[in-house]
Parts: C-alpha cells; sequence; structure tokens
C-alpha cells in the first residue's frame, strides 16, 4: 500500500525515504528498462489504437481513408453498443461488490478460525490457482442446457434455466462464475489485512465495547481501507478486462443475443469482423473511461483511506 | 581474389543447392480435432510424395482465428503461403486484391494443368471472380443436409420429408412418438443462406454481391424469409422444432442422445456423428418449401477454400502450386472425402468413390454432394458479401430474441436489414 502512496502523492513527503544519486543520469538508467517495456507495450499500441481510430480500413492494409470522429460516433449511436455499455456497467458494479463483500466475509470469518485454520484457508484460495478460460469451462458445463447441475436445479424449483439463449440466464450465470473466481484473491488480501491489525488494538477495543458489529466497524474496517481501496480498483480491473476469457468460453465463440462486456465487443469487431477503425475507436472510449474511472478513485476514495 | 571469388561461388551455389533441395511452404487452417489430423496426414503424403517441397500446416483455431490471425501476419509481411478462409470470410480477401494470388494463375503459372470443368458444378462459382477464374482453391465443401434418427422414424411410422409442408404433416407424429422432431445447428447457414440457394430467393442486391460492393444491400426481411422463421417460431411453441441458442454443439448433441428425430447438419459432421451417435441414423437432403415457385435448386458450397497469399518467392508458389494440384487428384479427394465426411470436389474424384463402392456401403457420405450437384437456378449460387461474419453475429442475436420471445421475425429482419446494410456500406468504404 505504501508504493501506491507514494506513486500519488509524490516522494516529496517522505523526504527520509529519499535516495541521492550522485549523476543526475544514474536512477534513469535504473528505470530505463521499465520505461522500455511501458512505451512499447502500453504507449506505442495506444497511439496506433488513436491514430487507427480515425480511419476506415481494409482488413490487409492496402488503403485506408481518413474519416474523422466517424468511427466514434457510428459506435455510441449504435444501440447495440449502448446495451453493452449498459450491460458491462452492471456487469462491473455486481462482480465487484459481490466478490468484495463474499471475499471480506469469509476472511473475518476465516480469521477467527482458530483448529484447521490452514485447511480451510487453502481450500479457499485454491480456487485462484485455477485459469479464467478453464473457470469458464467449469462454468459452462454447470450451466449446460442438457446436463448441467445448476440448469438440473432450477428445473426443481420449476424454472427452466436456458444459458446461452436466455440474456438474463446467461448474465447470472456469467456474473456467478466471474465473482467465484475473484472472490480467493480478495479472500487474501483481506485476511491479510485482518492479520496485521495490531493484537494490542483488538483488545483494547474488546474493553472499549462489547458488541462485535461495532468493534469491526470502527476499528477494524478503518484500518482494512487500504487494502479495500486497493481491491476495489483491482476488481473494477479484473471485472472490464480479465473476465474476457470467461466470457468467451461461456459464450462459446458465439455471442449471439447474449450479453458480454465492452473488452469482449472491441475483439468481436477487430480480431473476427475485421473492422480495424471501428475496433480501434471502441478500445480508445474504453481506455478514456477507465482511465477516468481510475483517477476519480483516486481523488475522491483514496481521500477516505488512512494509511496508518 | 580468384581464390575468394572461387570460395565465394562454391559456398553460394551450396547454399543455393539446398535451398533447391527443399523449399518450405506454410499452410495456416482452422480445424481441430480428427479434421485436423486428416489434413496433417495429407500433408505428410504430399510431402513423401516428392522431395522439392516441404508442406508444414499449422492450426490456427477456428476459421475467424485463421483469417485474422493471416490478416495480422500479412500486415507485418509474415504471412503463410496458405490460408485456409470459410465461406462467409471468402469476401474479405477476395475483395482485398494483391493479397492473394488467383489458385488459376498460380497453377498455370507453374506450368501444371487446370480446367475449370474438373470441378462439379456446384463449387465452381462461389470462390471464383465474375469472369468464373478460381481465386480460391476449394478444398473442405459441405452441403446442410437432413439427419434422421431412423428409430424415431420407424416408430413414428412416416418417411423422411421433402419439403417443410411434408415436416409439418409428419412433425406431430414424431413427437407423439416421443421425440423432438427437429433441431438444426447454425441458423444462419441453414435457415438464411441456404434457404435463400434451395428455394431459389436472391439474397442480395448487386447480383448476391457478386457483381461489386458498392450499395450492395440484403434482402432478408422479404415475405418467404419471415414465412421461414415464423414457422419456426411456431414449431417451436409447439414442441416440433427445439432450439437450442447459436452454438453448433448445443443442438447437435440432443440429437446424438437419440432424443431427436432429425437434425439439420452439415453433411462434413458425418466423420463426427459416426462415432458419436448413439443410435442407428441416415440422411437425406435438406428440405424446401413446396409452396415456393421453382424451388428445390441446389444447396451452394459451405466450408472453406485454400487461398495462395501474395508477397512470396516464385519457387514457393511453384510448391504451393504443385500441392493444390496434388489436393485436387482423385487419390487424396476420396481419401480427404471418406475421413472427414466433406464432399470431393471433382467429378473424377466422386467417380473413383462411386467405383470402389464407398456409397454402397456409406450412402448418408453420397447425400451432401448429390445435393450440390441439383439442378442450379439464379440464385442458388451463394453470397458475396463483405464483413459478413459480423451481419453472421446480427443473425445470431436476432434469432435467439426471437425464440426467447423478445422479438416477431418480422421485426428482428427488420433490424438484420438494416444493420447489415449498415456494415455493407462500412465494408464498401473500407475497400473503395
Amino acid at each position: 500500500m505504501a508504493r501506491l502512496r507514494g506513486f500519488w502523492e509524490g516522494s516529496s513527503r517522505n523526504p527520509a525515504k529519499r535516495v541521492q544519486f550522485d549523476r543526475p543520469l544514474t536512477p534513469w538508467l535504473f528505470v530505463l528498462p521499465q520505461l522500455l517495456i511501458v512505451a512499447i507495450f502500453f504507449y506505442w499500441p495506444s497511439v496506433q489504437a488513436v491514430t487507427s481510430s480515425f480511419y476506415l480500413e481494409d482488413p490487409f492494409g492496402f488503403g485506408s481513408t481518413f474519416v474523422g470522429m466517424d468511427n466514434y460516433t457510428d459506435a455510441i449511436s449504435s444501440r447495440e453498443y449502448r446495451r453493452i455499455a449498459g450491460f458491462t456497467a452492471f456487469f462491473a458494479v455486481m462482480v465487484t461488490a459481490l466478490s468484495l463483500s463474499i471475499g471480506l466475509l469469509l476472511a473475518v470469518k476465516a480469521d477467527k478460525v482458530i483448529r484447521g485454520a490452514s485447511a480451510y484457508k487453502t481450500a479457499l484460495i485454491a480456487v485462484y490457482a485455477i485459469a479464467p478460460p478453464v473457470s469458464g469451462l467449469i462454468g459452462m458445463m454447470f450451466f449446460d442446457m442438457h446436463m448441467g447441475p445448476f440448469t438440473e436445479m432450477a428445473a426443481w424449483f420449476g424454472y427452466e434455466m436456458k444459458v446461452g439463449i436466455n440474456y438474463n440466464d446467461t448474465a447470472f450465470a456469467l456474473i456467478l462464475v466471474a465473482v467465484w473466481k475473484q472472490i480467493p484473491y480478495n479472500f487474501i488480501f483481506f485476511l491479510s489485512g485482518l492479520q496485521s491489525v495490531p493484537v494490542s488494538v483488538r483488545e483494547a477495543a474488546l474493553i472499549d465495547a462489547r458488541s462485535g458489529w461495532r468493534r469491526f466497524k470502527d476499528i477494524v474496517l478503518p484500518l482494512l481501507a487500504p487494502t479495500a481501496f486497493f481491491l476495489l480498483i483491482i476488481n473494477i480491473t479484473y471485472s472490464l478486462f480479465d473476465t474476457f476469457a470467461i466470457i468467451d468460453v461461456m459464450v462459446k465463440d458465439k455471442p449471439a443475443n447474449n450479453p458480454m462486456t465492452l473488452v469482449y465487443k472491441v475483439y468481436l469487431d477487430g480480431f473476427k469482423g475485421n473492422d480495424i477503425g471501428g475496433s480501434s475507436a471502441q478500445s480508445v472510449i474504453l481506455m478514456v473511461v477507465v482511465a477516468a474511472l481510475t483517477v476519480a478513485q483516486f481523488r475522491f476514495l483514496e481521500r477516505r483511506v488512512h494509511y496508518g | 581474389m580468384l581464390k575468394f571469388a572461387t570460395v565465394s561461388t562454391i559456398a553460394f551455389s551450396t547454399i543455393a543447392g539446398s535451398a533447391m533441395a527443399q523449399t518450405d511452404i506454410s499452410w495456416w487452417h482452422g480445424m481441430g480435432g480428427r479434421n485436423g489430423e486428416v489434413i496433417n496426414e495429407i500433408s505428410q503424403q504430399f510431402n513423401d510424395a516428392q522431395d522439392a517441397c516441404k508442406l508444414t500446416p499449422l492450426s490456427r483455431g477456428t476459421y475467424e482465428e485463421a483469417l485474422s490471425s493471416s490478416i495480422a501476419a500479412f500486415r507485418s509481411g509474415e504471412q503463410p503461403n496458405i490460408v485456409q478462409v470459410f465461406d462467409a470470410g471468402a469476401a474479405t480477401i477476395m475483395n482485398a486484391p494483391g493479397a492473394v494470388i488467383p489458385a488459376e494463375d498460380l497453377i498455370l503459372n507453374a506450368g501444371e494443368e487446370f480446367s475449370r470443368d474438373d470441378f462439379i458444378a456446384g463449387v465452381r462459382n462461389f470462390y471464383a471472380d465474375s469472369e468464373g477464374k478460381f481465386v480460391g482453391m476449394p478444398f473442405n465443401s459441405s452441403a446442410p443436409i437432413m439427419y434422421m434418427n431412423t428409430e424415431a422414424f420407424e416408430k413414428a411410422g412416416v418417411e423422411a420429408p421433402k419439403t417443410w409442408e411434408d415436416f409439418e404433416a409428419i412433425a406431430p407424429k414424431l413427437k407423439d412418438a416421443g421425440y423432438i422432431p427437429m433441431t438444426a445447428s447454425q441458423l444462419t447457414w441453414m435457415m438464411v443462406e441456404n434457404f435463400k440457394s434451395r428455394n431459389n430467393q436472391q439474397f442480395a442486391t448487386n447480383n448476391n454481391g457478386y457483381d461489386g460492393v458498392d450499395g450492395t444491400q440484403l434482402i432478408v426481411n422479404d415475405e418467404n424469409t419471415v414465412m421461414m422463421f415464423d414457422k419456426l417460431k411456431a414449431w417451436a411453441d409447439d414442441g416440433l422444432y427445439g432450439f437450442y441458442g447459436a452454438g453448433w454443439g448445443d443442438n447437435l448433441k440432443p440429437f446424438e442422445e437419440g432424443k431427436v428425430a432429425m437434425w439439420i447438419g452439415s453433411s462434413g459432421s458425418f466423420g463426427g456423428l459416426q462415432k458419436s451417435a448413439q443410435m442407428p441414423f441416415t440422411a437425406d437432403f435438406m428440405p424446401y418449401w413446396g409452396s415456393i415457385e421453382g424451388a428445390g435448386t441446389q444447396s451452394f458450397i459451405g466450408g472453406a477454400a485454400l487461398f495462395a497469399m501474395a508477397g512470396k518467392s516464385d519457387e514457393e508458389n511453384a510448391c504451393t502450386a504443385q500441392f493444390f494440384s496434388f489436393l485436387t487428384s482423385p487419390e487424396v479427394q476420396v481419401y480427404w472425402h471418406e475421413n472427414t465426411g466433406y464432399v470431393p470436389i471433382t467429378e473424377a474424384a466422386y467417380e473413383l468413390a462411386k467405383e470402389e463402392g464407398y456409397y454402397d456401403e456409406k450412402p448418408v457420405a453420397e447425400v451432401g454432394i448429390k445435393q450440390l450437384m441439383l439442378p442450379g437456378g439464379e440464385w442458388s449460387k451463394g453470397y458475396r458479401l463483405g464483413f459478413y461474419p459480423q451481419i453472421r453475429s446480427v443473425m445470431e442475436r436476432e434469432f435467439n430474441r426471437i425464440f426467447s420471445g423478445e422479438t416477431t421475425p418480422k421485426a428482428a429482419f427488420d433490424t438484420i436489414q438494416q444493420e447489415g446494410d449498415a456494415l455493407l456500406a462500412r465494408f464498401a468504404k473500407t475497400s473503395g
């Protein structure tokens, strides 16, 4: 967490940690490899995306026509695009809220377990080792229309679940799998955050308040805030970008009427539809939105976070 | 100095010699499973049959991925010699002159023999230019056919339907016998593209898109196409048709399990079905509408073709040409046909398979090619439409909405018409 804070506040507030170099170029030499990586894998492709978003290009690159903002207006004026954007926002909020709260709940409970604690933790963390496409595959089997156990379970209650055909059913399945996959990550961080709350503080709190909920709300939660803030950003990024593989596997490469996120739409138009200009414009829109969101979080939310 | 020159000459000629000895060519394709294995076997047969060329096949995932990765590779000058492009992606590559060398030119330039008449009629147009010159080399060709669960038809005491009207008559009996009367995979291919071919209906302006990209528009919200989906929806509501989404396998699975009486699938599925079907089955032509005048024409060729990418050396192109000729030889075609279920693409190969008695043993294998050899009509030849994979995605989305009751077939096809035309206009701009 200190790293995040240092990055944002600038190192000037921490003069004690400043390292002095004799030559002004030496520090640059040390950061050069990192800068190169950022330049090659982030800035260069970003510039390319921005450039090609203003052109209509034939897939093979024989000719491209400058079309100005057309690709952007085409995307934003498309009903389908707005529908996907709406789902993406809903999906991100649901996945982030559910996986954070369930992760926190499990961590608080695991923190109290004394006997068999490590077995309990291992069982919870193990899921994190599953690769996203594999978890998508597991989800696909669970919700299979012909033999999926969840489909059969829904049938007991008289509900005919049709993941892959019914929009809401597929949305439910996607959120469930995405949350399930992310809980262990949040669990690990919350648990280590909880265990770093000093015992003396807890004991002092115990004298002041009998209510466990009040102790948690007034003492533990504020001390967990830096962890929670970090996880919030990571979870939003996860739900927007890293769920790609889950979606791809669960909609079986044929999205049809199924819900998808904006990243999946970029992929669909760019890599399957070979519409490079349109896909670039969409990815620039996405880049701007995510950057704005992250900056907003740092500006407005981080002020409330106390770094102990 | 003389010495140096001699040494370098020798060195050069040695290098040139070894390069002459064997030219490497690459082939990117989009097939997996048993079909991918057969591709490897055929490549090995080609390498064993001669010494000058060495062909390396490489699976790039799905059809779409094979096309996309070849495009990306072409843009960075790393393209393979041969790429397999599927039917829906054909317009993308064929509207980019300079990306490929027409197969016919390639073969003739290499001094190999080539005659369009050797190929069966159904495959001659789809990958050819407006003059009929072969741009792509037809490779794995398939037709949508009707597979039937023999037990179900016996139990219900009904005959194979020829027309959709026949189907409407027998479907309730199949249902009473305890079966889902019908499922179908990939409605875009079956019930739109091949609905147009089988019933001789125009699919797009500009001669189904063959005459150019400017101003090309779909013809899909017409009375007959909407009627096909009104019927499908009504059948689905009555339990006569099972719709299981856009996934190929989801619609096939209940048929394999013996729960479905008939499945509209690909002739190319025959190889796999022989292993996976849990009941005896047979096949026949895909039904058409008796009520539509002039219906009952051939289906157009599905599957994929091979394209020779531009920007390669003459030696490599000669090898590619040699491989194309090898691939169309009757023996190789029959091997491919019998191992995968895709149809043979030349008359000679078809004759050879017949002579061998293959169809006496497996009559189902002949259905696809026979359907492709049915009399053609003006509009049975398929289509050439840009950004077509995206148009298919729009259709898939709307079809799901039809069957989940969110929209009506008429409204769905109005949307497809509108979004499809917008995509076509966009494509016309990219290649303009």
